[in-house]
């Protein structure tokens, strides 16, 4: 019954204009057949009784005015089940691991429904990531988005895998599952992923989705959709807590941007189509829990910042969706600290309903909130130490200056392997705060220094 | 007539075989999905569709309504949760599931839900728009006024008492006009009003840093522009929670789902300060977050301000926060993008600005139709790309707005909150309230907060200095300046908004705690000039410790206590 077009009029860069089409559905999926046999996919982007636009994933060579056009009727779907854990799939769904086809549960549209915000549950529950400075004061709660702002050439994979090797909610032992998009990063950084996963029993609860660095760019504007969508059929269908791991962003982000230059429409800022918030904000706005359902997806991303410039279009407008970053300082790792995260510019914005008496410790709020205003005022000294010397600080600034630097040593710096449970990370938070004289510590009620502050506790 | 579809693209959809008005409502599909018409040209319309398009083809019918985008207005908007399009999320929760599904129609008003009308009209009266019928209890602190609609007028011949839905008739008029406690209107006209009048009192927020540094007026307008994460939905949700307004209408537009959830969750346990009832009861939200329709976003500020207008109207004071004006900004350049129009300043269609204006302008302290006073405050959220206040959002909105509050990236990064620059904010309402702040607040305000500005202002000509010599270079009188803005900063303007007693702070607090400060500055001023050591002035426990009074569930005791500690500790010192 699905007929075969050749009325194809024109091919340009990733797009196929045909026109004598019956009605098509805007959005649908479409297979176009090449001469040589192969098949590739697409998706309708503009359909209207004259002429309809089609978007090719796999891009358009080998495409030619003979190639067969077929319009399946129905929107991208991503077939699922409980079998996809421990499978590795392309960018597209597809198995690579050499594996049989997945067999079906369901057959789920890719681009997922919004989620009626009434029906969300405000997140709140604590993950122990084992890294202070994202526990200790940029806690990830779960149903969380937090990326990583990264630049070129620093750690965050190893931060990333740490953090999926770590995290955990204490006292919870509820099923956990990993979902990992690899979009157009290499096959060593790829491989890099893979190797951990095997090594470490994680791919046995993880699901990968795979578009590398030298497959179809377009491919990669749906890889990340197949991801939320096995992840989200593993937490509200099989009650799974699913931690999703998209990388890279900017990839993908890049892909829009050469979409939108496709197909001529007007760029925005720095050449990035003018709905890159509203499309980033359909993958990012699918991290959260649901009230009544078990399972719950957080997400955990990273992207690159072109030219470590947070300012950037997709740093920025990213930003301004997920619920607060994670950023990792070129400056922090050039001086050999591990992780090297930035807390200042850090932040997340669940952090206030994740933690406190019951969910961490009564005094996690101060101590963060004043660890935060003693390393900022270190950081301003240190610029000013440049320029007058230390001599010339007053006895209270110097103090505040060495604070910055047993903030890094200490609090900041840990092991790759380094499992800090949220007590440790107190615990350290403490012993530094303790080198400040205490009239220096106002952001810290009373009651905590008297309960905390190594000086009265030994008393 | 019989229409069809054209065309899709996204949102945007092109029919054809029908005459449609501008702004009509038409139904789009098998589906019957729900759109306005926007464009008109030739045998063609173009519409904005408020739902997904995925899968609709070219052939599939429309129908057109012939009737504009409107709200119902009536008892029951309170305590309520829509979309952009005024569809109660809860109801569609109900009918689809926790994901938004489409093609569903839902009422804003519940139709089965009845409500105890109590007439304050009689047969015989003359009663013209506006006029009040009756009343409704909406919930325990708001009497719904129940008003003739404000295109209609006539007398009396009929006028009903006891129970009824809202779509049931209450009243009659001789021409046989039948009116029920229910209103539709349009959201893209603003609803009359008698007069507009000058704001004169201050919306009191119970953050110090804009009561006491920039206020807005009731009736007033501010924007509150800031980069990611500096504080725009935090301040903003603060305003919604402690300020003294009868209703507040709460608009996410395109932001996060689970600060919404947050809302939902908190609101109805936190007290009303000014009526102890929950702040649900006073508050309707609208959410249409960042991953639901652009083209209901688009829709969702028109149907937040209308609803502001209808309870002004019955002469209440209302606020409205729309979080975040750029994404309704960016809503319309998504749909002139798609319309193919001529592009504006990066990308936006040349229409910005006055759409801006328009909205802004339907902010105003009022003399409403009946004669009543009533308000409507509107802030703003702008979300401007790279936190660069130059881009067209942010530029054209400061060209309307009185009050700007300017969030700082820097500030937040030190979690110094609410991160509101204090060089660069204002507001310009200060003046026109001085009055009010005098008789109100203590016959010094004035004067006090004027002072504390001033010496911030030489705090940040001060650190210009610091920055080259350090500060142990600087004049005795000096360093004592630089301290006692320390002390503003920090103990003044700095207020948790997660602190159970700081989260709200009473005028009256307020007062004196920027008094405390201004204390210790003339103590310390007089005994540097009796020849004190600077150090020994510097080391007065008392000071650091007003750093914690503001935290103390008894502030006046623990304030006292310090006060009495400090006079001690000069008198010591020899100073006074
Ligand atoms: N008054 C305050 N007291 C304490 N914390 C605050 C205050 N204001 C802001 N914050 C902190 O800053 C974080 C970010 O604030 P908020 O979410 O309001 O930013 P935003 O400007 O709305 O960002 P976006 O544009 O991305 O939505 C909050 O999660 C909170 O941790
Ligand atoms: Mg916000």
């Amino acid at each position: 019954m699905t007929k075969e077009y050749k009325t194809i009029t024109e091919i340009s860069g990733p797009l196929v204009f045909l026109e004598k089409t019956e009605p098509v559905g805007y959005g649908e999926l479409v297979l176009i057949n090449l001469p040589d046999g192969t098949t590739k996919r697409g998706q309708v982007l503009d359909t209207s009784a004259d002429l309809v636009a089609v978007q090719v994933f796999e891009g358009t060579g080998g495409l030619n005015e003979e190639s067969g056009v077929v319009f399946t009727g129905e929107t991208i779907k991503l077939p699922v089940s409980k079998d996809m854990l421990g499978r590795i799939l392309s960018g597209s769904g597809e198995p690579l691991d050499g594996g049989p086809r997945i067999i079906p549960e369901d057959r789920v549209d890719v681009n997922g429904a919004s989620m009626n915000p009434y029906s969300r549950m405000p997140p709140e529950d604590f993950i122990q990531t084992g890294i202070s400075t994202i526990d200790g004061t940029n806690t990830l709660v779960r149903g969380q988005k937090l990326p990583i702002f990264s630049g070129s050439g620093l750690p965050h994979n190893e931060i990333a895998l740490q953090i999926a090797r770590q995290a955990k909610v204490p006292g919870s032992t509820e099923e956990f599952a990993v979902v990992f998009a690899a979009m157009g990063i290499t096959s060593e950084e790829a491989q890099y992923f893979m190797e951990d996963f095997e090594k470490t029993g994680a791919l046995e609860r993880a699901v990968v989705f795979l578009n590398l660095a030298d497959d179809p760019a377009v491919e990669r504007l749906i890889t990340p959709r197949m991801a939320l969508t096995a992840a989200e059929y593993l937490a509200y269908e099989h009650d799974m807590h699913v931690l999703v791991i998209l990388t890279d962003i900017t990839n993908y982000c890049e892909a829009l941007r050469q979409m939108g230059a496709a197909r001529e429409e007007v760029p925005g800022r720095r050449g990035y189509p003018g709905y890159m918030y509203t499309d980033l904000a359909s993958l990012y706005e699918r991290a959260g829990v649901i009230k009544g359902r078990k399972g719950s997806v957080t997400q955990f991303s990273i992207l690159t910042m072109p030219g470590d410039d947070i300012t950037h279009p997709i740093p920025d407008l990213s930003g301004y969706i997920t619920e607060g970053q994670i950023v990792v300082s070129r400056e922090l790792h050039r001086k050999g600290i591990y992780p090297p995260i930035n807390v200042l510019p850090s932040l997340s914005r669940l952090m206030n309903s994740g933690i406190g008496a019951g969910k961490t410790r009564d005094d996690h709020k101060a101590v963060s909130d004043q660890m935060y205003a003693a390393y900022a005022e270190g950081r301003d000294l240190r610029g000013l130490v440049a320029i007058v010397g230390k001599e010339a600080l007053s006895e209270r600034d110097q103090r505040i200056l060495e604070f910055a630097d047993l903030f890094e040593d200490r609090f900041v710096r840990q092991g790759r392997d380094e499992d800090r449970t949220i007590e440790d990370t107190l615990n350290v938070s403490w012993s530094i705060l303790s080198e400040l004289p205490e009239a220096l510590l106002t952001r810290v009620d009373n009651k905590y220094i008297e309960k905390y502050h190594p000086a009265h506790k030994s008393k | 007539m019989k229409g069809e579809i054209y065309r899709v693209a996204g949102p945007v959809v092109t029919i054809r075989g029908i005459k449609p008005k501008m702004y009509d409502v038409v139904h789009v599909g098998h589906e019957g999905l729900m759109g306005e018409v926007i464009r008109i040209q030739g045998d063609k319309a173009t519409v904005q569709v408020y739902e997904d398009t995925s899968g609709i083809r070219p052939g599939e019918p429309v129908v057109n309504t012939g009737m504009s985008l409107s709200v119902e207005l009536g008892p029951g908007l309170l305590e309520s949760i829509y979309d952009g399009i005024q569809r109660p999320l809860m109801v569609l929760q109900e009918k689809m599931g926790d994901f938004i599904q489409r093609g569903v129609t839902a009422n804003g008003l519940d139709r089965e839900r009845v409500w105890e009308f109590k007439p304050l009209a009689k047969n015989g009266d003359s009663v013209k728009g506006g006029d009040v019928l009756g009343l409704v209890q909406e919930t325990e602190n708001i009497e719904h006024k129940i008003m003739v609609p404000p295109t209609v007028s006539g007398t009396i011949s009929e006028i009903k008492s006891g129970s009824f839905k809202v779509d049931e008739t209450i009243c009659v008029l001789s021409s046989g006009t039948e009116i029920s406690m229910m209103q539709k209107w349009p959201v893209r006209k603003p609803r009359p009003v008698g007069k507009k009048l000058m704001p004169n009192r201050p919306l009191i927020t119970g953050q110090r840093i804009l009561d006491g540094l920039f206020p807005v007026a009731k009736g007033g307008t501010a924007a509150i522009p800031g980069p990611f994460g500096s504080g725009k939905t935090v301040t903003q949700q603060q305003l919604a929670k402690w300020s003294d307004t009868d209703i507040v209408v709460y608009i996410g537009c395109g932001e996060r789902g689970n600060e919404m959830a947050d809302v939902l969750n908190e609101f109805p346990e936190l007290q009303d300060p000014k009526t102890g009832r929950p702040l649900m009861e006073r508050t309707v939200l609208i959410a249409n977050t960042s991953n639901m329709p652009v083209a209901a976003r688009e829709a969702s500020v028109y149907t937040g301000i209308t609803i502001a207008e209808y309870y002004r109207d019955m002469g209440y004071d209302v606020s409205l926060m729309a979080d975040s004006t750029s994404r309704w900004a960016e809503a319309m350049r998504e749909i002139s993008s798609r319309l193919e129009e001529m592009p504006g300043e990066e990308g936006y269609p040349a229409y910005l600005s006055a759409r801006l204006s328009e909205f802004y302008e339907r902010a105003g302290y009022v003399r409403t139709l009946e004669g009543q006073e009533g308000s409507i405050t509107v802030i703003g959220a702008v979300s401007p790309p790279g936190g660069d206040f130059s881009e067209p959002v942010t530029q054209n909105t400061l060209r309307i707005v009185k009050v700007f509050w300017a969030l700082d990236a820097k500030l937040a990064q030190r979690r110094h909150f609410p991160s509101i620059n204090w060089l660069t904010s204002y507001s310009l309402y200060t003046q026109g309230l001085a009055d009010w702040f005098t008789e109100n607040v203590a016959p010094d305000w004035v004067p006090l907060r004027d002072h504390a500005m001033d010496l911030l202002q030489q705090e940040a000509e001060l650190q210009e200095i610091v920055q080259l010599v350090g500060s142990d270079a600087l004049p005795e009188d000096q360093q004592i300046v630089l301290e006692i803005s320390r002390m503003i900063r920090e103990y003044f303007l700095q207020q948790n908004a997660f602190h159970p007693v700081d989260t709200y702070c009473p005028f009256d607090k307020q007062y004196k705690l920027l008094k405390a400060i201004s204390k210790y500055g003339e103590m310390a001023t007089a005994a540097l000039e009796a020849g004190i050591p600077m150090k020994d002035i510097l080391s007065v426990e008392s000071k650091d410790e007003l750093a914690k009074v503001k935290f103390e569930e008894d502030f006046q005791s623990a304030l006292d206590v310090v006060m009495t500690k400090m006079d001690k500790e000069f008198a010591q010192l020899g100073g006074k």
